[in-house]
């Protein structure tokens, strides 16, 4: 009954390939052909990069093949256009309905397709296979027979409340989402609830799997995006109840920087992170201003070099030249963001994607989800004299750290390491918060301590232990300006 | 913290004094608040010692636990402060208007005319701070649930009638409290804090006596050095001078004389119940005299405190849509007022999933609003919105009138060409409202020259039904405007189910779930 791929070993699969199709497999069929009895959920935990959205298209497909309509739910209107654009290219022989809100017309790429219908009334998309839309607009449909099926993307962004909404309309669903990724969150106090299982503000996974505990989570084992270099220290610092492996496997993925380098830092870490998948350009410790201006003129000559100096990206897509919409920078402020376009374009660097090629320049919660040949990011602790919850919150480091395909440089100020253990997680203990003991654990820190974490409500990742565990792997690889 | 604030806090700094945050006065206050200030015991949390209330200043009343960790002598204390506070809570429920109102039949949907009743006012608590408000809530769940002489199962230990009436006043009370903008229960730093900005950190304004330093120092000190003395100054023997605003008290009191003076109270109990003509008579009396004494000394700085900081908040004059959030704290009053009247149940000990989303849904929705009317209230507000690029105060250049003709009767679709020396986050397609239009009106970025300081907002709404544009909506040029990105009115929240149709993903209806572990909960 809940025979899941949490059972296949894919520590022990040599091909990555097969291990993925495995599991998806797995997830079709308890998606497609439940057994009698089974759940009436699935959960699937997607890592970076790892096909989820391969994998809502084809569960999609599978579902209208078996004859069902269905409705998905996606969190953000852009989220819903992508995904509308994705599944009618891949899928044309489904009959898709947008529903949108009367003064948020979808985008022009998500209704240039014929098969696509856009509305904002429910009533006009309800004999079509499949009708896609945000949480926020699915709250409000009502007087409909409910779907058998249904989709849920991006699962862990959503919010408690939000399927608490939009539950009553399918009978089924398949939830698929990065647990990784930056949690929700509200601008008013939630600790009344905080311990509930319940709790509305919490994700809409992590109160779906309280409820229901016999709902195993599938897990996508693969990451495709990741390189050999990433996908273990992001799977051990931010996946502890999901690992996962790099498609690819060490050398097949290469940054071969052209030209000479001049002798710089800047150049000495994009060497570093030619070689190595990572690198750290380090600045002198010093309390700065949140737009540090020393650190974002590191962040735009790093940009600038990496183009100027030629590099070519070898992978199994083939070789390319690395141009400018190919690389990424993230930060963790707006203003930051900002400061670093204003340096680059000083620098006569592209970074408005509207007039052509162009980096992109932006915090993380905008890069949740989409994919670079080489990220340059600015520490979200670089030069801050405090270590916020914001700041240490594991999803922005994550996002940060996991958008890669080749390699990742940081820039960041010195004594990180040092302002973490001045700063641990002063946050009152929640007692009896729904607490998921990663898989493996009780082997590694002893079974006697388990009832104790549950109990205290311990989270994992935890935001502490996961920056540290980056910088520990980024000392590694420390280049000093 | 925003850009306006920080600035306020360094100038602070610099004066040595409070420095004001706002124009208007963004709370709500009652003619007739009730000031409260509670002490609670170090020994348990939320164990109560004693409390000081009324709503004259000259005329405190002082309740008080002379052993805190005697029940009998906790549930007394409870039973006077309840017939204490209740009279005040409930003499608001007489005096009602009548609202017209209509209410849909829930099978035929048909609309029919229904009158409700709304109070004409409610009560009002003041208290020194939010540990106030926590320890209120601690008793309130500790108190609602009690039973009485008057249950069918009183149980050995029946409480006095009025107790659990009070467990659910307080509940309700620091429950509304969350809901932001409310203001029928505030804590007295949080006030001060909206309104001026001190030299001095968050976490130290929640000392009321050394955030009111700020305000009138002493002459000769700065606000900083007075509040350092508020906080640390001690006589000979060691006490404070100004002790702190509670529930806790200072821990070297508890030691030299609470402690002593509880422990004489104890030993003249045990030689009162000695027997018959042990233990001189009135010794027990003389010990609670004693503690009152005490007691009051710690509590008075704080009740003169609060009354000095009500002084400073009646002096600015109320901001415009106070009567409006007031009213929300109105109807909740009412409503709480018909679920006692009606003989419902106390508020559960934890929320179920539908009603913790309600709330949460509430308090996001009078977050949102909150936001939106106190900018609008007060230029100081709106300065942070437009520092934040969230808002932009403009001169109009050129007002270009156009028309949307895809429809059978063209509508007015006039452009305004806007000169702005504030930089909002202006992106082509974004949507704009109008701040101070005759009605709602709303717009779209229709070109944005950032060097220049040039804003082309096309208008879409609020010009009438006409194919040109009524008289008076639109503006002329020269003359100035205020524009927001944001909505100026919260949006609504999407409907829940009933908690009786609770879906399976939160655990199907709480009826089912009601003996799970999680919702067990033991009471000492």
């Amino acid at each position: 009954m809940t025979s899941t791929v949490s059972s296949v070993d894919t520590t022990a699969a040599t091909d990555p390939g097969a291990a993925a199709d495995a599991a998806v497999a797995a997830i079709l069929d308890a998606t497609v052909r439940p057994a009698p009895g089974a759940p009436r959920g699935v959960v699937v935990d997607s890592p970076p990069g790892a096909g989820k959205s391969t994998l809502v298209v084809r569960a999609a497909q599978e579902l209208v093949g078996a004859g069902e309509r269905l409705m998905i739910v996606a969190q953000t209107n852009s989220q819903v256009d992508d995904l509308v654009d994705r599944l009618a290219s891949k899928a044309p022989e489904l009959t898709i309905g947008r529903l949108h809100a009367a003064d948020t017309p979808p985008t022009a790429e998500a209704v240039r397709h014929p098969n696509v219908t856009a509305s904002a009334k429910p009533g006009d998309l309800l004999a079509l296979d499949a009708v896609i839309s945000t949480a926020a607009k699915w709250q409000w449909v009502r007087d409909v027979e409910p779907w058998r099926h249904a989709i849920v993307d991006e699962a862990y962004q959503m919010r408690s409340d939000a399927l608490l909404a939009v539950a009553r309309l399918f009978e089924r669903a398949l939830f698929v989402g990065d647990p990784g990724q930056l949690d929700p969150f509200t601008v008013v106090g939630t600790e009344q609830w905080s311990g509930l299982s319940h709790d509305p503000s919490s994700s809409a996974v992590v109160t779906l799997l309280a409820h229901n505990p016999a709902i195993r989570p599938h897990r996508l084992p693969v990451s495709w995006r990741l390189p050999a270099s990433a996908a273990p220290l992001v799977s051990e610092a931010f996946y502890p109840y999901t690992p996962f492996h790099a498609g690819t496997g060490p050398g097949d993925r290469l940054l071969l920087p052209g030209g000479r380098a001049d002798g710089s830092a800047v150049d000495a870490a994009i060497d570093e992170a030619a070689e190595y998948g990572w690198a750290l350009l380090e600045l002198p410790a010093r309390y700065t201003v949140r737009t540090d201006p020393q650190a974002v003129a590191a962040v735009a000559a790093t940009v600038r070099r990496l183009l100027d100096r030629g590099v070519l990206a070898v992978s199994e897509q083939g070789r390319r030249p690395l141009t400018a919409e190919r690389i990424a920078v993230g930060t963790a402020h707006r203003d930051q963001a900002a400061a670093v376009r204003a340096a680059l374009l000083e620098l006569g660097v592209p970074v408005d994607a509207t007039t052509g090629p162009a980096v992109a320049v932006d915090t993380a919660n905008r890069l949740q989800g989409r994919e670079y040949d080489v990220t340059v990011v600015l520490h979200p602790l670089s030069g801050r004299h405090d270590a916020t919850a914001f700041h240490l919150e594991t999803g922005r480091l994550c996002v940060l750290a996991s958008r890669h395909r080749h390699a990742c440089i940081v820039v960041a100020r010195a004594g990180i390491a040092e302002l973490l253990d001045e700063h641990p997680a002063t946050d009152p203990v929640q007692l009896g918060s729904a607490v998921r003991i990663p898989q493996g654990w009780e082997e590694r820190i002893g079974g006697e301590v388990i009832p104790l974490l549950e109990r205290v409500g311990a989270q994992f990742p935890d935001g502490w232990e996961a920056n540290h565990r980056v910088l520990a792997e980024l000392a590694e690889h420390r280049v000093r300006l | 913290m925003s850009l306006l604030s920080t600035l306020a806090r360094l100038e602070a700094v610099r004066s040595g004094r409070a420095e004001p945050l706002a124009t208007v006065r963004h709370r709500h206050l009652s003619e007739r608040p009730m000031v409260l200030v509670p002490l609670a015991t170090a020994a348990e949390d939320g164990a109560p010692l004693a409390v000081l209330l009324g709503t004259d200043r000259e005329a405190p009343r002082l309740h008080l636990v002379p052993q805190p960790l005697n029940r009998e002598l906790r549930t007394e204390f409870l039973a006077a402060f309840a017939d204490d506070l209740l009279p005040y809570l409930e003499s608001f429920a007489e005096a009602v208007e009548l609202i017209e109102g209509s209410e849909k039949d829930p099978v035929t949907g048909e609309k029919t005319p229904v009158t409700r009743e709304l109070c004409a006012d409610a009560p009002q608590l003041l208290v020194p701070n939010a540990g106030a408000v926590r320890h209120l809530a601690l008793i309130g769940r500790a108190t609602r649930f009690r039973r009485t002489a008057a249950d069918p199962d009183p149980g050995p230990h029946p409480a006095p009638a009025r107790v659990p009436l009070l467990g659910r006043w307080l509940t309700h009370l620091t429950e509304r409290a969350q809901v932001p903008g409310s203001s029928m229960l505030l804590p007295m730093t949080g006030l001060l804090a909206r309104h001026w900005a001190t030299g001095q950190s968050l976490l130290e304004d929640q000392h009321l006596a050394a955030q009111l330093a700020w305000h009138h120092p002493p002459a000769g000190l700065t606000g900083a050095q007075a509040a350092e003395l508020a906080e640390t100054a001690r006589d000979e023997q060691g006490q404070l001078l100004h002790p702190p605003a509670g529930p806790a008290t200072d821990p070297r009191f508890d030691e030299k004389l609470l402690a002593p003076a509880i422990a004489r109270f104890d030993a003249a109990l045990t030689a009162r119940r000695g027997g018959p003509g042990t233990g001189a008579p009135g010794t027990v009396e003389a010990c609670v005299e004693q503690l009152r004494a005490l007691l009051l000394g710690v509590l008075l700085p704080t009740w003169s405190d609060v009354w000095s900081g009500l002084e400073l908040l009646r002096a600015l004059p109320p901001a415009a849509h106070l009567p409006e959030r007031w009213e929300g704290d109105r109807w909740s009053y009412t409503g709480h007022r018909d679920r006692l009247a009606a003989g419902e149940p106390p508020q559960p000990r934890l929320d179920d999933a539908v009603t913790a989303a309600r709330k949460l849904a509430q308090r996001e929705r009078e977050q949102a609003r909150l936001d939106v009317q106190e900018a609008l209230d007060d230029p100081l507000a709106m300065a942070e919105r437009r520092l934040a690029g969230e808002a932009f105060a403009a001169e109009v250049v050129e007002v270009v009138l156009d028309h949307d003709t895809s429809g059978r009767t063209p509508r007015p679709r006039p452009l305004l060409v806007l000169r702005t020396a504030d930089r909002p986050h202006a992106e082509v397609g974004r949507e704009v409202h109008r701040i101070g239009a005759p009605s709602a009106q709303k717009g779209r970025i229709a070109a944005v020259e950032a060097e220049q300081g040039l804003v082309t907002v096309r208008l879409l709404s609020g010009m009438g039904r006409r194919r040109d544009p009524e008289p008076g909506t639109l503006p002329e040029p020269g003359e100035r405007v205020l524009f927001a990105l944001f909505e100026l009115t919260p949006r609504q929240s999407a409907p829940l189910p009933e908690p009786d149709d609770t879906p399976w993903t939160h655990g199907g209806p709480p009826s089912a779930v009601r003996n799970s572990t999680a919702v067990a909960e033991e009471w000492a």
